[in-house]
């Protein structure tokens, strides 16, 4: 170090720094790659992290292009308005499942039950509607309340008994789809009604029933709350003395997701608005972001799946945190389980079958949180989601068979498992882990 | 020189801890008392961190007492010594790879405002915190796992200082530094004790010790093995302690170097 002091010094005429600044002003460490301003700035910044296998959303971006490129050739119909509805109506019931595999991946841990639980959520519900004539609010607030209850229970065999968590919830993706498969023996399937919290989740449910302000409103709250949000923290930091953000930078951001959210609003508002699952799934993820990020929940999360030994010596209860994050991912697969008979508005034991739980972990995988534990964000959700289920709508346009949706989610999840795992290696040889 | 008041801060009365078959300590005693540097000395395996691990209530002691201030207290948590103002600085640092300097510095006691985590003043205090060490890190965003050996070790007894410990625990806190970093961490102990603090100090550089320490305690194979203030003990006294000889490795080394000069 004091090297590096010296040759920084002598360019200013061979004064040891020690002399010149008193101890408590700020040292710089002169190897500090400090970010070159403006417009070149970002393309040096970008060189440097893709060098460095922080690719960031970057993978799923191209992928995301590709996608669309290749299926918009393949049948023009895909790029057409009510085909992105489609794809964002479809996307939240498993979105719904993917966050809650955000919270688990994070922690370092796994959970496979979250396709049956979601099933058996739907059944218990037809059940408590249907069979018994429960009110519908009441039954999704029971519902989840039950889902949260199995979450729970896994992560008490994590946390208490030391079952690691893959067997706890292979044994919950066999048990509770056996469950649902009890719950409808008699029928097959219960067939629920469309009205209340599950018409809201139907594919005809549009917000501010498909007027064209409402996407622009949509839109317009997604964008100022952004901007306004890093401005006033750019206000604090500039206060603080700490870093902060350059104006062009939340310019820049602010710029690009104004285009992509009124771009999204005008196709959306070319078929029929946006549906309301998508735009529950949104308020979802934007509570989820702020619980992530900025709650010490959030934080002991992150830290467990960093380092146990590290956070519990910390004082955190590394067993509260994981029965709460399996709990979560209950409570989540059984949203999910609603959203998903709110598309059929049927509970049948066919759901949260097939490949559900690998849509929802490879979309959680693809959006960029890590399988290895401690790195991710809750936006993954809906970005992986967005790459799932364009392959999915796509191959359904196409009349795929469901043998080739299969392979290719399956590939797909390879693909990003793949990129998950080198840029984790990229990133520890250039000291980023 | 030093105040030392009567009723120690920390003391250990009859500490044992097992491991399965490993006795690792036996019927220790310790005390510290406010404003004093107590070295903790011992050959490795003798207990030291062991001993540091029941007080910072990592491994809960099996039999004995550990008083607060006087009174008989139960650790069982590292929440429950945090409480009671023990801050610990392991020799296995125990910070998180994936967290950036701030979120290590600060993990378990964020700062809050209106109920979210406030990053802009936890930012500000760490920056200022390590500006006071004088250490030099890239930028306190980065992750724990880009920092190198010593900047880590300073982060952790950066960490140890945020909140405002009664007693503070460093288990060998100088081993990965520089010469510049040591006498900064040696400079902190010093302060540590002006400001009235306990320090436990844990190193096996007698230098070290005896520059900072007011008393040498002595582990020997799990057991107190003497207690020496270091005016008037010969580091010969104490060596002789942690080995259990006058004769042993060291002072044959001596004699036989002295000879070969001779
Ligand atoms: N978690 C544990 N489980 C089992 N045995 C342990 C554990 N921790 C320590 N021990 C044993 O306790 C004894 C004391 O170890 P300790 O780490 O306290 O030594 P130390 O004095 O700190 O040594 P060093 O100077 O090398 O750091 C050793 O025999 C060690 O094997
Ligand atoms: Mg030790």
């Amino acid at each position: 170090m004091s090297s590096d002091k010296t040759t920084v010094d002598t360019s200013k005429g061979g004064v040891p720094a020690d002399e010149v600044l008193p101890p408590a002003v700020e040292v710089i460490d002169p190897r500090l790659l400090v970010r070159e301003q403006g417009f070149r700035g970002y393309i040096t910044e970008f060189k440097r992290r893709v060098k460095g296998g922080e690719l960031g959303s970057m993978p799923v971006i191209a992928a995301l292009i590709i996608i669309f490129v290749v299926f918009q050739l393949a049948n023009d119909r895909f790029l057409s308005a009510n085909n992105i509805s489609n794809i964002g109506y479809y996307l939240a019931g498993a979105g719904m499942l993917s966050i809650g595999l955000v919270f688990v991946l994070l922690l370092g841990e796994i959970d496979l039950s979250v396709a049956s639980v979601s099933g058996l959520a739907a059944a218990i519900f037809a059940v408590f509607t249907t069979t018994h004539g429960m009110n519908m609010w009441l039954a999704v607030l029971l519902t989840i309340v039950i889902g949260v209850a199995i979450g729970a229970i896994h992560g008490f065999f994590l946390a208490k008994i030391g079952v690691p968590a893959f067997v706890v919830t292979l044994a919950g993706f066999l048990g509770w789809n056996g469950l649902m498969l009890w719950l409808l023996r008699k029928t097959g399937s219960i067939s629920i009604a469309d009205t209340g919290p599950i018409h809201i989740v139907d594919q005809t449910s549009f917000f501010m029933n498909s007027s064209i302000a409402g996407a622009y409103i949509l839109a317009t709250v997604g964008v100022a709350a952004m901007l306004l949000s890093s401005l006033a923290d750019q206000a604090r930091r500039r206060k603080a003395g700490v870093p902060f953000r350059p104006t062009s930078e939340i310019l820049l951001r602010t710029v690009l997701l104004a285009i992509v959210s009124y771009a999204l609003a005008i196709v959306l508002n070319n078929s029929n608005g946006v549906p309301n699952a998508l735009v529950l799934f949104l308020v979802v993820l934007v509570i989820c972001d702020y619980v992530v990020r900025r709650t010490t929940f959030g934080r002991k999360v992150f830290a467990v799946g960093g380092s146990i030994e590290a956070s519990s010596r910390a004082g955190i209860s590394v067993p509260g945190i994981r029965i709460a994050v399996f709990a979560i991912a209950g409570g989540f697969a059984a949203l999910g389980g609603l959203f998903i008979a709110g598309q059929i508005q049927t509970a049948n034991t066919q759901a949260g079958s097939g490949n559900l739980l690998m849509l929802a972990i490879a979309a959680a995988v693809i959006g960029g949180t890590s399988l290895f534990g401690g790195r991710g964000n809750v936006w993954s959700a809906l970005i992986g989601g967005l790459v799932i289920q364009s392959i999915q709508t796509g191959l359904d346009l196409l009349n795929m068979d469901v043998s080739i949706q299969y392979m290719i989610t399956g590939g797909v999840l390879l693909a990003a498992v793949v990129i998950d795992s080198v840029s984790r290696r990229t990133q520890r040889t250039s000291g980023r882990a | 020189m030093v105040h030392v008041s009567a009723t120690p801060v920390l003391a250990l009365r009859g500490v044992s801890k097992r491991f399965g078959a490993v006795q690792a300590l036996t019927d220790v005693e310790l005390e510290v008392h406010a404003g004093e540097v107590a070295a903790l000395v011992g050959d490795n395996g003798a207990g030291k961190s062991t001993l540091v691990k029941t007080i910072a209530g990592v491994h809960p002691i099996d039999e004995g007492v550990i008083e607060w201030e006087g009174r008989g207290v139960s650790i069982n948590r590292p929440s429950d010594a945090q409480q009671l103002g023990v801050a610990t600085v392991y020799q296995d640092l125990a910070l998180c790879d994936n967290l950036d300097v701030v979120g290590n510095l600060f993990l378990g006691r964020e700062l809050l405002r209106y109920g979210s985590i406030d990053e802009v003043t936890m930012e500000k205090r760490s920056r200022e915190l390590l500006n006071t060490l004088s250490i030099r890190i890239p930028s306190v965003r980065i992750p724990i796992a880009s920092l190198s050996g010593g900047q880590r070790q300073v982060v952790a007894i950066a960490r140890a200082l945020i909140g405002d410990p009664k007693v503070v625990i460093l288990d060998e806190p100088t081993a990965a530094l520089g010469v510049e970093q040591t006498a900064q961490v040696l400079d902190l102990v010093e302060r540590l004790r002006e400001r009235g603090l306990g320090v436990i100090l844990i190193s096996h550089n007698m230098a070290d010790v005896t520059a900072v320490a007011d008393t040498v305690h002595v582990l020997r194979l799990g057991r107190n093995n003497g207690s020496f203030p270091v005016k008037g003990t010969t580091n010969e006294q104490i060596i002789a302690a942690i080995t259990g000889a006058t004769d042993n490795a060291v002072t044959r080394r001596q004699s036989r170097n002295a000879e070969a000069t001779q």
